[in-house]
């Protein structure tokens, strides 16, 4: 077995140093009658050769987002990658390193982790940002948390243009911990009456912009009146390449900012591994959870970095703790430092106004199709269009014309009545051919 | 202001307005230590640039970047009307960037700075810090998985969702259980997972007001009261013994209709295996309770022993220890979760269903038949770990498995037993599982403590052990080698901590109390970083306000 260093000659000289006979003497504590006697009903070991047959055959039965003409948002987003990043990720002391609890001989890791704090901190307009979570849905469950805490309230209401995953994940952590969730109707043109319903109770209220509809919501009437009322703004972003064009949430009253940091530095994969994105004001430093990493002195007065007030964290405070939350995104945070920094502030502006305007020519296309409204007033580089058919079944015949066109609304939001609308996303990707096709593709299925 | 390698030491601002203002003195001086690396080892052959040949001083991204530098080239598009309702940014971001060259040097410095597995032998307890496998790295690279999307149609995906299903039926197999739900995103997500499944199981017995008591062991991982006390359980501890091990008895004693759960971690955080475990989950089921085990440390019983078999309801799998899949510098991880038979209506959307078309894929909760009690994440989890951990298992099969599991075993108890002379055991010179525990009652009177022990052997080309956890022994040293070593690293190893016990036995403090001498950091003041926390770069003064 090419992993396994010990030879049979090995393993017995080890065995006599220990003073048994056979490896199962090792085993003695588990009762016998639970120790298998057969191997398990698995295959035996492969080569490598034959690993990757059995893998690659699978990985060809799916379409990759490269190979089409793609227009899938809705959270996740397909933007390029510098080859640069993916090299670097795979440095051996990045990839098979451990969370740093030995800073003296992990400043590699706690310096990415600082400039990535840095970064996120400078990207949401807010004091600090905790070195990851586990990617944008659970940094919105851990943030409502972390809101209850401050506010001592256990009421969260959140917008009808936050993700439906995320608010899914939020009701499924309230539910558990008893605490009350209001959520808004599925609010399509982003022009729902969220402040109403912000009263004294009131722990946050969570607004997503561009919501999961792609309009871009005005955040600072909504701070003003949870700041009237004692309770945090909670700013949820998906799409992280917008705030190099779109006011930061920092700079609107956010209290908490979380999102989803996927779009810089990493790619689809089906879902995960991503990186949650979590910045705050300072004021609420100790409230916060997940890792932090901050600067302080060797022994010699040199300049290192550490992770601390771990006194937040379970491995301390156990039950007493912010979050049970041990394991961050590392690698992922360090794909998006890298890519981040490749870009710059020049960059990551840049590519902001090519997703834009990516968006813009597209959208302006698709509203030239009989049987396509698009319904945005506002958007970054995804929007919602309104079809004279079930966008579930235009998907399906689009997918099979060759074009991946978008997500249909009731997937994410089965039996609300929105069948016929779909959420089309637009990045650097498209090509003009992109486009050309998306449009005669739909004009056949319309 | 320029830093000994001549470069500036805050990012140019070339036209975009100066972040550089209002940084404060002690920020300031800090600044300028960051760029003179001392060394007591080194003092008679100071360099120029501070470097020691391949040891390099890498700055602060923030005092090398340049705000108008780009390592990306992309054109800008043609002029268009912005669709943003007016809420275009107008201020400064405040993120300087470099080109790629500078971008690559950066980041490989950095990477000298740290040490992995492939530096060499990481004994962290409870973390299994096994080889990974590039192989693995290679399959989660596949366009074909890394390069879609979670949500395309189901009919283009099919490859993927074979895949979760293959790796949910090696996970189900491995562990005799009935159910997996693969979404949870790392062990203690996991944890959360299965503590959230025991609670609606609990809820739909209409018991949900009266049993919420979760009992956890004192020796347990801080993660585990920490969940349970996540969804409003009221965690009560269960003594370990003088011998290591829960006692049933004792887990009986505090048995009642209010105790939900217990938390058990098998084989434990001292290393040993729970003999009566079989006989606690007959104590738990019988007291309509159920047992969830916290599965950090299955790497010692794949292929030797099925937790379904030991009476386990529900045991999250952390895919990053057992299976290979990377640490990365501390994620990302994966923690899919078990299901007995009891459990499994329970567990969260989404999951992968055999249909007659192909794999299906319920996202609803109202698309199921059975009873999810929510949903713990966007998406489907950690698709990138999945392929990963497949990919391990593939390679070393059933037999692989086994082999590991018994080698990982059989190096720890090597290192035991070269080390039992001179280190002390708590609880006695008997077997231990996948990972040995010491106490510090060796190093009675040394003036040496645990922490200095670990950071001498970083000195001596080391990853240190666990130090101070399980909580349940004092200073405790938790070596977990792995089947990932060698006989001769360990024989290495077994020797360096040899001479370290011997060195510390016979006064040789300095040895240890300044250690590391080596390390690309001499030992780092924790207590300054907590008491005034600085978490991220701010520019620094001007020059001029800086030396008044």
């Amino acid at each position: 077995m090419r992993y396994l260093p010990l030879s049979d000659t090995d393993r017995s000289e080890m065995l006599a140093r220990i003073g048994v006979k056979t490896v199962d003497e090792l085993f003695a504590d588990v009762p016998k009658s639970l120790l298998l006697k057969e191997p398990v009903d698995l295959p035996r070991r492969k080569g490598e050769l034959e690993v990757e047959r059995i893998l690659s055959r699978m990985a060809a039965r799916n379409i990759s987002a490269s190979s089409v003409p793609f227009f899938i948002g809705a959270g996740a987003y397909k933007h390029h990658v510098p080859a640069t990043v993916d090299h670097l990720i795979q440095r051996s002391e990045f990839l098979t390193s451990y969370t740093p609890y030995q800073p003296e001989i992990a400043q590699g890791t706690l310096q990415y982790l600082f400039e990535f704090q840095t970064q996120v901190a400078a990207l949401t307009g807010m004091d600090v940002a905790n070195a990851s979570m586990y990617d944008g849905s659970t940094g919105t469950g851990e943030a409502v948390l972390m809101a209850h805490r401050v506010t001592k309230r256990r009421k969260a209401v959140l917008s009808g243009g936050l993700h439906p995953h995320y608010a899914e994940v939020v009701r499924t952590l309230s539910d558990m911990a008893s605490d009350s969730v209001v959520t808004m109707q599925p609010d399509v043109s982003g022009s729902e009456d969220i402040l109403s319903q912000i009263d004294d109770t009131t722990s946050c209220v969570v607004v997503q912009s561009p919501d999961v509809f792609g309009n871009v919501r005005d955040l600072k009437p909504i701070a003003e009146k949870a700041h009237k009322h004692g309770a945090l703004l909670i700013a949820v972003f998906t799409e992280a390449v917008s705030l190099g064009l779109v006011a930061s949430p920092g700079s609107q009253g956010a209290d908490i900012v979380v999102g989803e940091g996927q779009s810089i530095g990493n790619a689809l994969n089906f879902g995960g591994p991503y990186v949650g994105l979590f910045a705050t004001q300072s004021k609420f430093i100790r409230q916060m959870p997940g890792r932090l990493c901050g600067e302080t002195v060797d022994a010699d007065g040199n300049r290192g970095f550490v992770l601390t007030l771990s006194t937040r964290e379970q491995h301390i405070r156990r039950d007493k703790a912010t979050s049970n939350i041990c394991t961050n995104s590392g690698l992922c945070a360090l794909a998006f430092t890298i890519h981040m920094t490749l870009l710059g502030e020049t960059g990551l502006k840049r590519l902001a106004r090519v997703n834009h305007a990516n968006a813009i020519k597209l959208a302006d296309q698709l509203a030239g199709v009989k049987g396509v409204e698009v319904l945005n007033r506002t958007f970054f580089n995804e929007f919602t269009v309104k079809l004279a058919k079930p966008a579930a079944e235009v998907v399906e015949r689009l997918a099979e014309k060759g074009v991946l066109a978008g997500v249909p609304v009731s997937r994410l939001l089965p039996g609300a009545g929105l069948d016929d609308l779909l959420l089309v996303a637009s990045t650097e990707m498209n090509t003009d051919d992109d486009r050309a096709a998306l449009v005669a593709a739909l004009k056949e299925v319309l | 202001m320029l830093n000994r390698q001549g470069r500036p030491s805050a990012p140019q601002a070339h036209g975009v307005s100066d972040p550089a203002a209002g940084m404060g003195d002690q920020a300031a001086r800090l600044q300028g230590d960051a760029n003179r690396i001392t060394d007591s080892t080194a003092g008679s052959h100071p360099t120029f640039t501070g470097n020691k040949a391949l040891a390099q001083i890498e700055p602060l991204l923030f005092e090398i970047g340049r705000y108008d530098t780009t390592g990306v080239d992309i054109d800008e598009p043609e002029d268009f009307e912005p669709r943003l309702g007016g809420l275009e940014r107008k201020e400064p971001i405040g993120l300087p960037g470099l080109s790629e060259p500078e971008t690559m040097r950066h980041y490989v410095r950095l990477s000298q700075m740290n040490y992995g597995i492939d530096t060499g032998l990481f004994p962290l307890g409870s973390c299994t810090m096994k080889h990974n496998a590039r192989l693995n790295e290679r399959m989660a690279r596949l366009p074909g998985f890394s390069d879609v999307h979670p949500l395309q149609p189901v009919s283009t995906v099919q490859g993927a969702l074979e895949l979760m299903n293959e790796l949910g039926r090696y996970l189900v197999t491995l562990t005799n259980m009935t159910a997996v739900a693969l979404s949870p995103k790392a062990g203690a997500h996991g944890e959360l997972c299965g503590m959230m499944a025991i609670k609606a199981a609990i809820e739909a017995r209409g018991e949900g007001k009266t049993r919420n008591v979760v009992l956890v062991p004192d020796s347990a991982h801080g993660t585990n009261p920490a969940t349970a006390a996540l969804i409003g359980f009221v965690v009560k501890p269960v003594p370990a013994r003088e011998d290591g091990w829960v006692h049933v008895e004792d887990v009986k004693e505090r048995l009642g209709p209010d105790v939900a759960a217990i938390m058990l971690t098998n084989p434990n955080t001292c290393g040993l295996f729970e003999p009566q475990v079989a006989e606690i989950a007959k104590a738990i089921h019988d007291a309509g309770a159920y047992f969830y085990c916290d599965g950090a440390n299955f790497n010692a019983i794949v292929g030797k022993a099925k937790p379904g078999d030991l009476g386990v309801d529900a045991m999250h799998i952390n895919l990053h220890k057992t299976f290979s899949t990377p640490h990365g510098g501390g994620g990302p991880g994966s923690g899919p979760v078990v299901l007995s038979e009891r459990l499994a209506p329970y567990a969260p959307v989404p999951f992968v269903r055999a249909g007659k078309d192909g794999f299906e894929l319920v996202e609803q909760a109202s698309d199921a038949e059975e009873k999810p009690f929510g949903r713990m994440t966007a998406f489907h989890g950690q698709m990138g770990m999945y392929v990963r951990a497949l990919s391990y298992m593939l390679s070393h099969g059933s037999d692989g498995m086994k082999q590991a599991s018994e080698d990982a075993v059989l190096n720890a108890n090597y290192i035991r037993a070269g080390l039992s002379d001179l280190m002390s055991l708590p609880f006695g010179d008997k077997p231990c599982m996948h990972e040995v525990l010491f106490d510090d009652a060796w190093l009675k009177d040394t003036g040496v403590t645990t922490l200095d022990v670990a950071k001498a052997m970083i000195d001596e080309g080391y990853h240190p052990m666990t130090m101070y956890f399980p909580l349940v022994v004092h200073g405790a040293m938790l070596i977990e080698p792995t089947e990932s070593e060698s006989k001769s690293s360990l024989d290495l190893f077994i020797a360096t901590l040899r001479d370290l016990a011997m060195a510390a036995k016979n006064g040789d403090r300095e040895r240890f109390t300044g250690a590391p001498y080596h390390a690309p950091r001499r030992r780092l003041d924790e207590t300054r970083a907590a008491r005034n926390p600085v978490l991220k770069w701010t520019p620094p003064a001007p020059v001029a306000e800086a030396a008044e």
